[in-house]
């Protein structure tokens, strides 16, 4: 076990190099270029043995990819963004191969106007392809999740690949202490990649893929990988388990952050989620029950555990870091569906914030608090929020009028 | 079963062992299919075809396929991708002795034209230019065939597709000229590319012989008479494909490392009007009021093939 200064790109990376993995296709996006720029570089030193192949687009990188899961290699790539999107019919046509390739997704907001700086909408588009996705809050959390992702996603109980999400910027490009496990203890704990489901190989000839028609076989098929990608659930909590007892770091499906006695519960993830915790202590300090529930495995959505966390309280914020056009927060549609049939359930407030990297700062929090607790007292809820500051506001009309543009 | 000749000379070099077993869900007198049913005898059985979607994604129906080897439908645009992943981990597992090298296996994209042409240029383009080895097969039926022969980039000058249908506007129907993709191709450099006819069995035969010494890309264009999409009864796609090759609208070619030599260089040139007069895609040319300028342009591009090119033999 060693002890580095790692950004969350390197993190991943290191994740990789653990796991053992034979191939990664690659292609080229930032904020993501690190992650593959240091596999590269171990491909070709040989401290990695397998093989590293630059890819013409993130559409060819991904068939790549799944193609050679599906021959029996262990696979990793990752993307970002626009790289996503681009790959995007690949996604479907992967998870529905039943591979267990690991992908990471570093998040960027996407087009248009062009900015490399993140939001979560790059991976949100992303939620129903049939790919688990692991969102994560701090670099070591990363270099854990790639190894854990690999066992979870190779477990015959799933046999669905994962995408793990780290933040660009905030994560991608912050150096944190991490702890880097010990080779042979990983090995332990994820060994070499053994397919017994799906292999091309001479002696066993595999159609995979292949057409279906008539829709009672696409659904029995789709319903399959629902099925199995609920079971990742409890398989997760075996794998953080034993991830635990070898490496003393336990991470469940959503982290649970002071809500033993909480009233209000904010509703983050990734690393905004570190913002918010340090906004309950402030809370706390004044004497507000507040608590943070960070969403981790987004997919599936612990559902179950959520509605567990959240009956009782008083009022629960759900922070997006992303938006449906013409709708509002992602994940504040999913928490409200997810707690309309439950009794004593509190007052949901949806807020936005984060889009393009944009910040949130304390009074932001306040705000949202402020928000919370009314609307539980009043029951009067108010919509979606944009949250925007007047100091952002008062830039923002300099950069239009700059621009010569009227303000609107 | 491998068929061990040496060399294809005669028509009974051929392997009389079937690959793609009967009753496949394409249609009656597809010269895409008969093409490949004479290219698997020669690849024999242990091979991976990556598909690419059109006509031949039927082939695999679930629960069913006509194939003794191994499938994977990947995208329209990604087939040579596909094929890139499966032969970097057959690689890579047979060097990490995870494989015996008796598994190993032939990788063949299966694409049509309009993937090949157009959807999956890049995609091929960066397969040949990472000198992935792998064979390629289109089935070129000059159109998108499996939504209902729409115009691709390969669709000849002069022909009707259901975008391209001849109007007052454009009465030749497609005005564009078809995709050199040969040449496109060939500017690559890649090992092995070859043009081959169902028609012209110990041609295809011999060529997909060769080019197995190289290690690499190994590129066929299939014309592929298409009964469907081509307008004409199935019974002649045969004399179809015969005529193509006769006429000099499809010539029958390879290129190793670029440097092109031509097989079958026909003795005179049929008029191109024989191939198209035959053919219900080609019928708005001739009735109701024959279009002599189109029909003389087509044949012009023909003769200046033939003349203009360093045809080898
Ligand atoms: C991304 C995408 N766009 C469109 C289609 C619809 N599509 C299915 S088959 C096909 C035609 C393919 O034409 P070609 O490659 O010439 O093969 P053919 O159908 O003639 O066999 C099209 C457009 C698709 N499958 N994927
Ligand atoms: S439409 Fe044409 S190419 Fe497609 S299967 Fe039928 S005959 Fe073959």
């Amino acid at each position: 076990m060693a002890r580095e200064l790692l950004t969350g790109n390197a993190a991943a990376a290191w994740g990789v190099r653990l796991a053992d993995v034979d191939y990664v296709p690659a292609f080229p996006i930032t904020p993501q270029t690190e992650i593959i720029e240091t596999l590269s570089g171990w491909y070709s030193d040989g401290t990695m043995k397998g093989k590293f192949v630059t890819m013409d687009s993130e559409h060819s990188m991904l068939t790549a990819a799944g193609a050679a899961s599906a021959t029996g290699a262990r696979v990793f790539t990752a993307t970002s963004s626009q790289g996503l999107l681009y790959a995007f019919e690949v996604l479907y046509s992967v998870a529905g191969w039943r591979v267990p390739l690991v992908m990471v997704n570093v998040s960027r907001a996407l087009s248009s106007p062009i900015t490399l700086e993140p939001d979560h909408n790059d991976i949100l588009s992303a939620r129903d392809c049939g790919f688990l996705q692991i969102h994560t809050e701090t670099c070591q959390e990363v270099l854990d999740s790639v190894i854990m992702s690999y066992k979870l996603a190779e477990d015959r109980r799933v046999l669905l690949p994962v995408l793990v999400n780290l933040d660009g910027y905030y994560l991608s490009f912050t150096r944190e202490p991490v702890e880097i496990p010990d080779a042979d203890k990983v090995k332990d704990f994820l060994p070499q990649y053994k397919p017994d489901h799906a292999s091309f190989h001479a002696s066993g000839p595999m159609a995979q893929g292949l057409a279906v028609l008539g829709g009672y076989i696409y659904s029995y098929f789709k319903y399959q990988m629902h099925l199995a990608s609920l079971n990742a659930l409890s398989v997760h909590e075996e794998i953080a388990e034993e991830f635990y007892n070898l490496f003393g770091r336990k991470y469940g499906v959503v982290e649970e952050y002071k809500l033993d006695d909480a009233e209000y519960v904010l509703i983050m993830s990734n690393t905004f989620a570190t913002k918010g915790k340090a906004a309950v202590e402030k809370f706390r300090e004044i004497g507000c029950k507040v608590g943070l529930l960070r969403l981790r495995v987004v997919r599936p959505l612990p559902t179950k555990k959520i509605q567990d966390i959240l009956k009782n309280r008083k009022g629960t914020a759900v922070i997006d870091q992303n938006i449906s056009i013409g709708y509002g927060g992602i994940f504040y549609s999913e928490i409200a569906a997810l707690m309309c049939n439950e009794a004593n359930k509190p007052v949901i407030l949806s807020f936005i914030c984060g889009l393009g990297g944009k910040d949130i700062s304390m009074k932001e929090f306040q705000k949202i608090l402020d928000d919370t607790i009314n609307a539980s007292l009043t029951g009067n809820i108010p919509g979606t929020q944009l949250l925007y500051t007047d100091v952002e506001w008062a830039k923002m009309k300099h950069l239009l009028d700059v621009a010569g543009k009227p303000v609107i | 079963m491998q068929s061990d000749h040496t060399a294809y000379k005669r028509i009974k070099d051929i392997s009389r062992d079937e690959f793609i077993l009967p009753g496949t869900t394409v249609c009656a007198g597809c010269g895409g299919l008969e093409a490949l049913r004479l290219a698997h005898k020669v690849l024999g059985n242990n091979v991976v075809f990556v598909n690419a979607a059109g006509c031949f994604t039927l082939l695999a129906l679930f629960p069913y396929s006509p194939f003794k080897g191994s499938w994977l439908y990947t995208n329209m645009a990604s087939a040579p991708a596909g094929a890139q992943g499966i032969r970097d981990a057959l690689d890579i597992l047979i060097e990490k002795k995870r494989l015996r090298p008796e598994e190993d296996l032939k990788v063949i994209v299966l694409a049509g034209d309009g993937s090949t042409y157009d959807m999956a240029l890049s995609a091929t383009s960066g397969a040949i230019y990472r000198n992935l080895d792998f064979y390629y097969f289109c089935y070129d039926n000059e159109a998108y065939g499996n939504t209902g022969m729409q115009m691709s980039s390969a669709s000849p000058l002069g022909a009707k597709t259901t975008t391209s249908i001849p109007d007052e506007q454009s009465p030749m129907g497609t005005k564009f000229h078809k995709k050199d993709i040969f040449e496109i191709w060939r500017a690559h450099k890649p090992p092995y590319i070859a043009t081959i006819s169902p028609r012209h069995p110990v041609d295809l035969s011999e060529k997909f012989r060769r080019s197995m010494q190289f290690k690499g890309p190994k590129l066929f264009i299939a014309l592929s008479p298409c009964p469907t999409g081509w307008l004409y009864d199935p019974s002649h796609s045969a004399k179809i494909a015969r005529l193509a090759v006769e006429t000099g609208i499809w010539a029958l070619k390879e290129a190793v490392f670029g440097e092109t030599i031509h097989t079958y260089i026909p003795s005179k040139l049929k008029p191109v009007e024989e191939y198209l007069s035959v053919q219900g895609r080609f019928s708005h040319l001739f009735v109701p009021v024959r279009q002599d300028e189109t029909i003389k342009k087509i044949q012009d591009e023909i003769n200046y093939y033939w003349n203009h090119t360093e045809i080898q033999k």
